[in-house]
C-alpha cells in the first residue's frame, strides 16, 4: 500500500536560497517555463487578491465599481462584521481553531502512539491491525457522516462540540505517517538503552522516541489541521446551533441569506478574507514541512 | 535526548527487570488502544450501520399516525435497486463521472506542468511560483467556492466586464451547461498545489547524476523530462490520481456553497447531495444509507481496479 509520505523536512525549500548564486552564473533563463509559473501564480492568486480588494468596499460599489478597484471602507466592513449577531463570527472563529487545534493535536497524539506501537514491537494481530487500519485510509470520509450522525443522536452528543471533534481524532493516514516516521527516525539501539536503564514502555515513548519523531508528527499535525480547518459536511450534518459553527458551515449559511439580504455579501466577503488570513499564516511559517513525498511511501511499505 | 537525566538508579533496575518483560508484551496494545477503539467507534461502527439500515426501511401501517404505526422491517436489496434505477441519482452519477474527466486529467496535467516547471534550472521565479500556486490548498472548499462565485457573477466578474467591453456577449457560468465547468474550475484551483508539491517532492529525490549523464549524451531538457523525470514519478502520480477520484466522487462543499448564487444547482447535483438531502430534508434515512454504501462500494472498486491495472501494466515486470 503506498499513500502519502513526508519526507526528511530538509532538501528543497531550505536549499532554495542557496542555490540563487549558482543559478545565475549558468544556465540561460527560459522565457516559456518562467512564463509558465508565473501564469499559474497568477491563477492561484486571483481569487485571493480580488477578496482582498474586495473587502474594501460597500454593499454598494461591490456591484458598481470596477473589480479591482479597491476602495475604502475595509475597517467599515470589519466593524459590521463585528457587530453582526454580537460578533458570532469570532465565535466561528474560536470554534474552528478549537475544532482543528484540538482535533489535530489529539490526532497527532494517537497516531504517534499507534505508529510506535506498530513499527516498534512485534505482537499478535499486528498485520491485521494494521491493515484494518490502512483500509480506512480508502474509506471514503464523507460517507462516515450520515451514520455517524445517527449513531451519535442516539446518544444525544448531535450538536455538541464533541461531535465534531472526536469523530476527526482518528486519522489512518497519520496513523501511516507516523508508522513510517517511527520506523525510520527511532533506533532500535535507543529502545533497548532505555530498557536496559530501566525504563518503562511508556517513559521510552514519551522521553527517547517522541522528540525523534517530532518533525514527522509536525507534519501528521499540519495535514489533519488543514483537514479539520477545511471540513464543511460533518460540521454540516452535526451542527444545528450556529453558536457551535465552524467558519466554513458559517459563512456558507451567510451566503445561503444572502440570496436574499444582498446586504450581507460586504460580509461574507470581510468574512471570507479574515477566515483565510490566519491559515496562510500557518502555511508561510512552517513551509518547511510540506514537503509531500508519495513515493517514498510506496518503496518502504 | 532528555532520558539520560532521568535514567533511573540501578537498585530500580533489576527490580524492573521482569515488570519490563511483561511490559514490553502489552505496551503495542496499550498504545495502539486510543486508535482502534476511535477507528472502531468512528469508522466500523457506522459502516456497520449504514449497511444495516440499507437493507431496512420504515413500514407503515394505518394512516400511519401514532406510536408503533411504524416499524422498521427487512426489506433485502429493495433500498439498491430503488437507488440504481432512481433517475436523479443516475443523473448525478453521470454529472460526477463527466465532472471527473474534466477536473482530474486537468489538475493532475497542470501539476505535472508546473512540478517540471519548478524542477528545470532554466525557469525563474520558482519560489513565489511555488508558494503561489501552493496557497489555495490552504484555502477551504466553501471559501474557494464563494470567492470563485462572486468572480462568476456578471456584475462582479471581471471576464465579463472585459467580455462586455469588447461587446462580446458570453452567456453566464451558471447557466445549465456551464456551470459544471465552474464547479470544475473550483476544485482544479483548490487541488493543483497540492498535487504539484507532491509530484515536485518525488522529482526533487531523483539524483542529478542520472541527468548530468543524459545531458553529457546530448538529451535536450525536454527529452530528459519526457525520459527520465515522467516515468520515475510516475508511482507519484498514480496516487495522485486515485486520491484525486475519491475526492470527486464525493465532491459536495463546493456546490452546496454555490446553490444559492445560482439556480442551475440542484439539490441533488452530486450523489453525496442527493444522500443529504434523502436523510435529512426527506427524512429517508434508509435509501440515503443505501446510496451511500454504492458510492463507498464504488469508490472501493475504482481505486482498487485502477491501482490494480497500473499495476499490473507499469510494475508488472519488477516482481
Amino acid at each position: 500500500m503506498s499513500i502519502l509520505a513526508p519526507a526528511p523536512p530538509s532538501a528543497a525549500t531550505a536549499s532554495a536560497p542557496r542555490t540563487l548564486p549558482r543559478r545565475r552564473g549558468g544556465e540561460p533563463a527560459s522565457v516559456l517555463a518562467t512564463l509558465v509559473l508565473l501564469l499559474g501564480a497568477a491563477y492561484c492568486l486571483l481569487p485571493v487578491l480580488w477578496v482582498v480588494v474586495a473587502s474594501t468596499k460597500s454593499g454598494g460599489e461591490l456591484f458598481s465599481t470596477f473589480t479591482f478597484a479597491p476602495s475604502t471602507h475595509l475597517l467599515e466592513n470589519v466593524s459590521d462584521l463585528n457587530a453582526y449577531r454580537d460578533g458570532l463570527f469570532w465565535r466561528w472563529m474560536a470554534n474552528t481553531a478549537l475544532y482543528a487545534g484540538v482535533g489535530a493535536l489529539l490526532s497527532t497524539v494517537v497516531s504517534a502512539m499507534a505508529g510506535f506501537g506498530l513499527a516498534k514491537y512485534r505482537f499478535g494481530g499486528k498485520k491485521a491491525i494494521f491493515n484494518m487500519l490502512l483500509a480506512g485510509v480508502l474509506v471514503p470520509g464523507v460517507v462516515l457522516a450520515i451514520p455517524q450522525y445517527l449513531l451519535l443522536a442516539q446518544i444525544g452528543m448531535t450538536n455538541t462540540y464533541w461531535a465534531v471533534l472526536l469523530p476527526q481524532i482518528i486519522s489512518p493516514y497519520g496513523i501511516y505517517l507516523a508508522r513510517i516516521y517511527a520506523a525510520a527516525s527511532v533506533p532500535d539501539e535507543i529502545v533497548e538503552a532505555g530498557r536496559t536503564d530501566g525504563a518503562g514502555e511508556g517513559r521510552i515513548f514519551r522521553t527517547l522516541a517522541l522528540p525523534m519523531m517530532l518533525p514527522g508528527l509536525v507534519t501528521v499535525f499540519l495535514f489533519q489541521f488543514v483537514a479539520i480547518w477545511n471540513n464543511f459536511m460533518l460540521p454540516y450534518i452535526m451542527l444545528g446551533d450556529d453558536k457551535l459553527y465552524p467558519l466554513t458551515v458559517g459563512l456558507s449559511g451567510l451566503l445561503n441569506q444572502g440570496a436574499s439580504q444582498p446586504a450581507l455579501y460586504t460580509l461574507v466577503i470581510t468574512g471570507a478574507l479574515l477566515s483565510i488570513i490566519p491559515l496562510i499564516a500557518l502555511f508561510l511559517t512552517l513551509q518547511r514541512y510540506w514537503q509531500v513525498d508519495l513515493a517514498a511511501g510506496a518503496v518502504k511499505a | 535526548m532528555t532520558a539520560t537525566q532521568d535514567a533511573p538508579t540501578t537498585t530500580a533496575t533489576s527490580r524492573r527487570t521482569t515488570a519490563g518483560r511483561d511490559g514490553r508484551r502489552t505496551a503495542p496494545y496499550f498504545f495502539l488502544a486510543p486508535a482502534i477503539v476511535l477507528f472502531v467507534v468512528f469508522l466500523a461502527l457506522p459502516i456497520a450501520y449504514a449497511v444495516y439500515l440499507s437493507f431496512r426501511t420504515e413500514q407503515v401501517s394505518g394512516l400511519g399516525l401514532g406510536s408503533g404505526a411504524r416499524t422498521q422491517v427487512w426489506t433485502g436489496f429493495t433500498n439498491y435497486a430503488q437507488a440504481l434505477t432512481d433517475p436523479e441519482f443516475l443523473a448525478s452519477v453521470g454529472r460526477v463521472a463527466l465532472y471527473g474527466v474534466i477536473v482530474v486529467p486537468t489538475m493532475l496535467g497542470l501539476a505535472l506542468i508546473f512540478a517540471l516547471m519548478l524542477d528545470s534550472r532554466r525557469s525563474r521565479a520558482r519560489g513565489f511560483s511555488r508558494i503561489s500556486i501552493f496557497l489555495p490548498y490552504a484555502v477551504p472548499a466553501v471559501i474557494s467556492s464563494l470567492l470563485w462565485g462572486f468572480l462568476y457573477l456578471p456584475d462582479v466578474s471581471p471576464f465579463y466586464y472585459v467580455f462586455d467591453r469588447l461587446g462580446w456577449d458570453v452567456p453566464s457560468l451558471f447557466s445549465s451547461n456551464l456551470v459544471i465547468f465552474a464547479v470544475a474550475n473550483i476544485a482544479v484551483w483548490g487541488g493543483v498545489g497540492f498535487n504539484m508539491v507532491v509530484i515536485y517532492t518525488s522529482l526533487k529525490a531523483i539524483p542529478t547524476e542520472l541527468y548530468e549523464a543524459a545531458r553529457l549524451d546530448g538529451c535536450s531538457e525536454t527529452r530528459i523530462a519526457w525520459r527520465i523525470k515522467i516515468p520515475i514519478v510516475t508511482p507519484s502520480i498514480i496516487m495522485t490520481f486515485v486520491f484525486s477520484m475519491i475526492a470527486t466522487l464525493q465532491v459536495f462543499a463546493e456546490p452546496t456553497t454555490l446553490k444559492p448564487l445560482s439556480n442551475t444547482i440542484s439539490s441533488t447535483w452530486t450523489p453525496l447531495m442527493k444522500v443529504y438531502r434523502d436523510a435529512f430534508i426527506r427524512g429517508d434515512l434508509y435509501s440515503a444509507a443505501a446510496t451511500s454504501v454504492i458510492i463507498a462500494v464504488a469508490t472501493f472498486a475504482l481505486s482498487f481496479g485502477f491501482l490494480h491495472l497500473v499495476q499490473s501494466r507499469a510494475f508488472g515486470q519488477e516482481k
